[in-house]
């Protein structure tokens, strides 16, 4: 359980000031928050607020967008970012987007994908961090003996799944997820909350969602941003319960957004 | 409501008219060839026993035959395996040069490249597509050849090298274009899903982007090999013409269009030679034609399987 009200664990990932602009329309206004280590970090909001930019700037994928650009810090491990190599980077700091988007490739090249980009290519190692890697998500008992299936013919929770045991083969320290769940059905989406508590043990989450019931339910800390402004951010049941801001508490109450 | 659905069966019947009218032509063309390519083997008229070039060919004689020589005095021959196999060498060779440099050219087109700069060299792509083959085969001839002869130490730059090159240069815009077609219907998520693992964009595109693209570049190396294997102009102009299969790099060849170039005017109207470059042509089409069906049966799959 979260310690009420103080955000004092130690940080893993951190903004300070943070501004991401499109050409001249700033979608993100110096947002400064740190996501503390070994714990679920949910950002909500309503649409178009600036979670996906802020999230996507994490891990420098904003960049790849024309026109965008950032001012301000993100420290990973008390390191600027901008410090690290940018494929080392986004090695450590793992995504998962809101379509499952596996690769036309087998289960297995799938998962394999990253770490032979990472330079493994022995066979053995290969097997032993698919298997590794579907264990964690459980999809183990599920995919063994279809390893060499084209994963675009997976359900959309498989592949969800695979796309977050995809991630997971690179061994990141940070996973950032972006509305992982809003392509599947309730009962999915259940299961990969499950999976997220699970995850939190050895990872540093952030999700982003639309859904406050799941930010409620999976979340120890909780983010709430409007209008490219991060408003409050406290420990999950802080926010939901005594929220400090109006507007917050108008959001939370479902009075907009 | 009703406006829009007369016209909308206008345009229907607009397009429908203008693919029956292609297919017919093409039918047309094929009938045509087959018309007459065919009187080469059949006995037309008076057959002078004592003139062999009224002899009609035998099918197994033409398609098997080791040399070419219709004005051989006495026995004239018209097999085609040299001109098969010189049309075959030659664009297997162009596309053995443009198939690595035309999909790399078209990975950094459409990955590398952005905005207006993206369009600017697409547009200058697609513009040297339909240079004129006269003039490449200007530049084989006198600065080509002559660097080939000097460059390998060889009598005449005039050879299978040289026509090999140009054909390279020539298919090559129309890989790169078409190629760079496929690589654009690949999903952006596919390429998000790879740099967020830490791929660089070099490796998103070899193991990602490409194999995702597979069946648009084989369609595009499909059209690159229709382009360079029914080329006449440039490769009269630079291949050395000698109908006899070469041995090397460095000797002349005869593929089948430069034949039908070069013979058509001087052989005599309704003559057995005649119409054996006839049947040549139609060999030449059903070739085309199948590089083609083929190119098309890939790039309507590609379509369909990023359509979901
Ligand atoms: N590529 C882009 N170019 C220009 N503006 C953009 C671009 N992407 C997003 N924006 C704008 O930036 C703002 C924030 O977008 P963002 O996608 O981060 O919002 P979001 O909170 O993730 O919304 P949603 O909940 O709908 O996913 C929006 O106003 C959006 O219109
Ligand atoms: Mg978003």
């Amino acid at each position: 359980m979260s310690p009420e009200g103080s955000v004092n664990s130690p940080a893993k990932l951190a903004t300070k000031n943070l501004s991401v602009f499109y050409g001249s329309f700033q979608a993100v206004i110096d947002v400064g928050i740190e996501f503390p280590a070994c714990a679920i970090t949910a950002i909500i909001g309503p649409s178009g607020c600036g979670k996906s930019t802020l999230l996507r700037s994490l891990n420098r994928m904003n960049e790849l967008i024309e026109g965008a650009k950032i001012r301000g810090e993100i420290l990973l491990d008390g390191k600027n970012i901008y410090q690290l190599n940018v494929l080392e980077l986004r090695k450590r700091v793992g995504m998962v987007f809101q379509r499952p988007n596996a690769f036309p490739l087998s289960v297995f090249d799938n998962i394999a994908y990253g770490p032979r980009v990472h330079g493994i290519n022995r066979r053995q190692k290969l097997t032993e961090i698919v298997e590794r890697s579907l264990k964690a998500v459980r999809l183990w008992d599920e995919l063994k003996d279809r390893l060499d299936q084209n994963a675009l013919g997976l359900t959309d929770e498989q592949r969800q799944r695979l796309c977050i045991a995809r991630m997971l083969a690179v061994e990141p320290e940070v996973l950032l997820l972006d509305e992982p769940c809003s392509a599947l059905d309730p009962i999915a989406t259940l299961h990969i909350e499950d999976l997220l508590r699970q995850l939190k043990e050895k990872y540093t989450i952030v999700i982003v969602t639309h859904n406050m019931q799941q930010a409620a339910r999976v979340s120890d800390f909780t983010g709430f941003m409007l209008l490219g402004k991060l408003i409050e951010f406290g420990t999950t049941s802080q926010i939901f319960t005594r929220p400090q801001h109006p507007e917050t508490e108008n959001y939370i109450s479902g009075r907009f957004g | 409501m009703k406006r829009r659905r007369i016209a909308d069966r206008g345009v229907r019947v607009l397009f429908s008219v203008n693919a029956v009218l292609a297919a017919a032509v093409l039918l047309g063309i094929l009938i045509f060839l087959l018309a007459y390519g065919i009187r080469a083997f059949i006995p037309a008229g008076a057959v002078d026993p004592e003139d062999p070039s009224t002899q009609p060919l035998t099918l197994g004689g033409f398609l098997f035959g080791a040399s070419w020589n219709p004005d051989a005095y006495g026995q004239p021959e018209y097999g085609i395996v040299p001109l098969l196999l010189g049309s075959l060498i030659t664009t297997v060779l162009a596309l053995l040069i443009a198939i690595p440099m035309g999909i790399a050219g078209a990975v950094f087109i459409a990955e590398r490249l952005r905005g207006g700069v993206r369009v600017a060299v697409k547009m200058a792509v697609e513009l040297f597509a339909g240079f004129p083959s006269v003039v490449i085969g200007f530049f084989g001839l006198l600065v080509l050849g002559p660097a080939l002869a000097r460059v390998f130490n060889v009598p005449s730059g005039l050879n299978v090298l040289n026509a090999s090159v140009l054909l390279a240069l020539m298919s090559l815009p129309t890989i790169i274009s078409v190629s760079d077609d496929a690589l654009r219907v690949v999903p952006h998520s596919y390429r998000e899903a790879a740099y967020a693992l830490g791929a660089s964009p070099w490796t998103t595109a070899i193991r990602v982007i490409l194999p995702a693209a597979r069946s648009g570049i084989l369609a595009a190396v499909m059209l690159g090999f229709g382009r360079a294997v029914g080329e006449t102009m440039a490769v009269l102009m630079v291949a050395g013409n000698a109908p006899i299969i070469p041995r090397s790099l460095f000797d002349p060849v005869r593929t089948i269009t430069t034949t039908i170039a070069i013979e058509l005017g001087e052989s005599a109207f309704n003559s057995i030679h005649f119409f054996a470059l006839f049947a040549l042509g139609f060999i030449l089409f059903l070739i085309a034609l199948f590089t083609n069906l083929i190119a098309e049966a890939l790039i309507r799959r590609e379509k369909r399987s990023f359509t979901l």
